[in-house]
This record gives C-alpha cells, sequence and structure tokens, in this order.
C-alpha cells in the first residue's frame, strides 16, 4: 500500500467523529520504482494532507524521517519517492480514536469492519431496496 | 495501446475459481456404481465430509456477491472509452470498486492510470487480483475492504470503474455500489447496468445520488456463464449499459 492510498483512508468505525488518519505501524517496507510524473505530483501537492503525509513517511521508516522534505532542493523527487515508491508491506493502519488495529498483509489493509462497527448505510440501503422492488429482473430469466 | 492488444492482454487474465472446478470430485461419484459406493472405504466418506463444508462456503459466498467476472472484451471497451473520449484514465487516480480478479483495475493501469486502487471484500478475489497485476508487473494498490464501509479522506480518486452485483440476489446492490462511487469520484464514475434498469438507473442517479449527469455510451451483451448451481441455462446473455455519471461536486469545482 502506498502512502497515496494511505492519505484517502480513514476510519469509518460507528461513533467515530474524525477517522483521519490512520496511525500506520511499519513492520516491513518495500520500494518499487515507478517513473516520476512532474504533472501529476503538481496535481496532488494541492489534494494531500501534509501533515498526515509527512507523519506517514516517517512512520515508513528513519531514513523517511527527514520533515524538511518540502524546503528540500530535490523536493519533488522526495515527494514521488513517499508518494509512490514506498509500499507498507506488512504492519497495521490504527484508527486514531478508538485504537483499532486494521492489519496490512502482503501490501493489502484489510478494512473490513465487524458486524457492531458498521454505521451508516443501514437507513440508506432500506430505502433504496424499497424504491429498487419495481425493476428487478432475474439473470436466468 | 491499440484496442486489440489490451483485450489480448486481459484476455490473458487469471478468473475465479471455476466453481464447476471445484466440483469434479462430485462427478466422479456420479460414475460410480452403487454397491462400489456402499462398499467404499470410510477414508472416501470422510474425505467427501470435509470437502462438502468447505465447498458449501466458497459456494454461497460466492453467490451472494455475485461475482461474475468481467470479460476481456467488456473491459478493454470500458477503459478504451474512457480513455480515448474522456481522458479519465491516464496520469489519473483510479478505483476499482468491488475488482473481484481485477480484470478493470488491471486495464487502467495498462492505460496508464498513475495510481490504481482495487477493493473487494473477498480476499481469495484479492489474491488473485494481485497475482494478475504482478503477472503484468503493474503497480497497483488493494483493499480488502467493503466498498459500502470504507471511510475516505477528500478528493483525491479521480475515476471510480466498476462492474458492480447487478442486484439480482440482493436487490439494490447495484445503485449501492454506484451511490457510494458517486461520493468517491471527482471526475467521473463508469459502471455497468443491466439494460433493463436504465430508467430507473438514470433516475435514481441523477435526484437520490446528486450526480450532475448520467449517460449510457452504449449497450454491451455480457455472457453469463452457468457458474452457479441455481443458473438453469447453459450460458445467458444480458444487455447490459455502460454508463458514464458525473458527480455534481466536480461541475461546481469546475465553474
Amino acid at each position: 500500500m502506498r502512502l497515496l492510498t494511505h492519505n484517502m483512508l480513514s476510519s469509518n468505525i460507528k461513533g467515530v467523529v474524525n477517522g483521519f488518519p490512520l496511525r500506520i505501524e511499519a513492520e516491513k517496507v518495500v520500494e518499487k520504482t515507478v517513473e516520476m510524473n512532474g504533472e501529476f505530483l503538481k496535481k496532488m501537492f494541492e489534494k494531500i494532507d501534509w501533515k498526515a503525509f509527512v507523519d506517514a513517511s516517517r512512520a515508513m521508516g528513519p531514513e523517511e524521517a527527514d520533515c524538511s522534505m518540502l524546503d528540500s532542493d530535490e523536493f519533488l523527487n522526495r515527494f514521488h519517492h513517499a508518494l509512490l515508491e514506498l509500499h507498507l508491506e506488512e504492519g497495521a493502519l490504527v484508527c486514531p480514536e478508538t485504537g483499532r488495529r486494521f492489519p496490512v498483509n502482503k501490501g493489502i489493509p484489510n478494512m473490513l469492519l465487524h458486524e457492531d462497527e458498521d454505521t451508516d448505510g443501514e437507513d440508506s440501503k432500506d430505502g433504496l431496496t424499497d424504491i429498487w422492488k419495481v425493476g428487478v429482473f432475474s439473470v436466468t430469466g | 495501446m491499440k484496442l486489440k492488444q489490451l483485450e489480448g492482454l486481459l484476455g490473458g487474465l487469471q478468473q475465479f475459481p471455476n466453481p464447476k472446478a471445484k466440483l469434479s470430485p462430485f462427478s466422479h461419484f456420479s460414475h460410480f456404481s452403487t454397491p462400489f459406493i456402499l462398499l467404499s472405504t470410510l477414508v472416501v466418506t470422510l474425505t467427501l465430509y470435509t470437502v462438502v463444508p468447505c465447498l458449501f462456503v466458497c459456494l454461497c459466498l460466492q453467490v451472494e456477491l455475485e461475482q461474475y467476472p468481467t470479460g476481456p472484451h467488456i473491459a478493454s471497451r470500458m477503459l478504451f472509452t474512457a480513455e480515448n473520449s474522456f481522458e479519465d484514465v491516464s496520469d489519473k487516480v483510479v478505483a476499482d470498486f468491488g475488482c473481484g480478479c481485477g480484470t478493470l483495475g488491471v486495464a487502467a493501469a495498462l492505460l496508464s492510470a498513475e495510481h490504481v486502487l482495487s477493493i473487494d471484500v473477498d480476499p481469495e478475489s484479492l489474491e488473485i487480483a494481485s497475482l494478475n497485476a504482478e503477472e503484468l508487473e503493474l503497480d497497483m494498490d488493494f483493499i480488502h475492504a467493503n466498498v459500502l464501509d470504507l471511510g475516505w479522506r477528500g478528493p483525491i480518486v479521480d475515476t471510480v470503474i466498476m462492474n458492480p452485483p447487478f442486484g439480482t440476489r440482493k436487490k439494490g446492490a447495484d445503485l449501492d455500489f454506484l451511490s457510494a462511487a458517486l461520493k468517491v469520484a471527482s471526475q467521473a464514475v463508469y459502471s455497468l447496468h443491466k439494460t433493463s434498469t436504465r430508467d430507473h438507473v438514470k433516475r435514481t442517479a441523477l435526484r437520490d445520488f446528486n450526480a450532475s449527469s448520467a449517460e449510457v455510451l452504449c449497450e454491451l451483451r455480457y455472457d453469463v456463464p452457468k457458474m452457479y448451481k441455481f443458473h438453469k441455462k447453459k450460458e445467458v446473455d444480458i444487455a447490459v449499459d455502460l454508463w458514464r455519471f458525473v458527480p455534481a461536486s466536480q461541475q461546481s469545482r469546475s465553474i
């Protein structure tokens, strides 16, 4: 999982007001080289939550800990590297409010909620089901 | 990349383990004569007992999720249109909702999406999807989650692509996916819905999900192979629409 993905995920557990950012517990980090795309980075520059991003890159390892990244001459290179080349391979994402751990295995975070953590969707789902009853057709029919 | 080339690459992807193939141990039994079954050792019976529950769970799960693979023909056309007619793929952040074996996300990555995020609730599918990505040396992110429960921050995802469950087993499932997708995408949502529900999809997207536009790009034939036990016919051809939805927030931002 890249830090770009981390920057857009938040904890959606019932009762949590602000589930962003998820804290990173890094056990294994891998690097995969990708070609730099300046235009894309410029666009991301405006969309990224910087505090979360800098904290996240710090959590990925000591060599990423330099928070003067923004002032660096090599800013674009470092931004590119942290945003798209670092992958959290093993570890966890931790809800900032409840401390609930979402494990990351083989690079894939498991964000499945337990039944009692599941919040929204209930109302809207019920509403939809009613509307939907009118127009249902069977695939096999 | 040419359309045919894309379709060819997608055709090589690994798909869901075929439930029929998994069932093959049973077909052996049907060939056995009755005396043989009666005389068969305890071992065989035990094997059957241990195999059956596993299969059952597996089949149930798949039925609930309506896991029909997106064929290379449809997937290549879907992503090719998104890229060549609307520039919604290359250099973009693309999310694949209910990715299954990853076909749509792989197609997006092949068409130079900068970041592809594929999400599915079924770990087995994700495993196959990540193998498919690895096979083609594509750098993709995967999340194991129910797309309806996932929490998001900010408008980072540009385009959502999806082949949602058509809502045959679980009514309204495709519209639940669409609702979630329109909240996450900042640029466009590409989705497949049954042609028979066209009016309803359009009305719901515009009225309830705050879409600023909902357009059918083309009608496709979707081959549903006889994958599940409850399917009576060998193969069914259903008409599906390829939709492009634009979330309302995008319009207000661009003004």
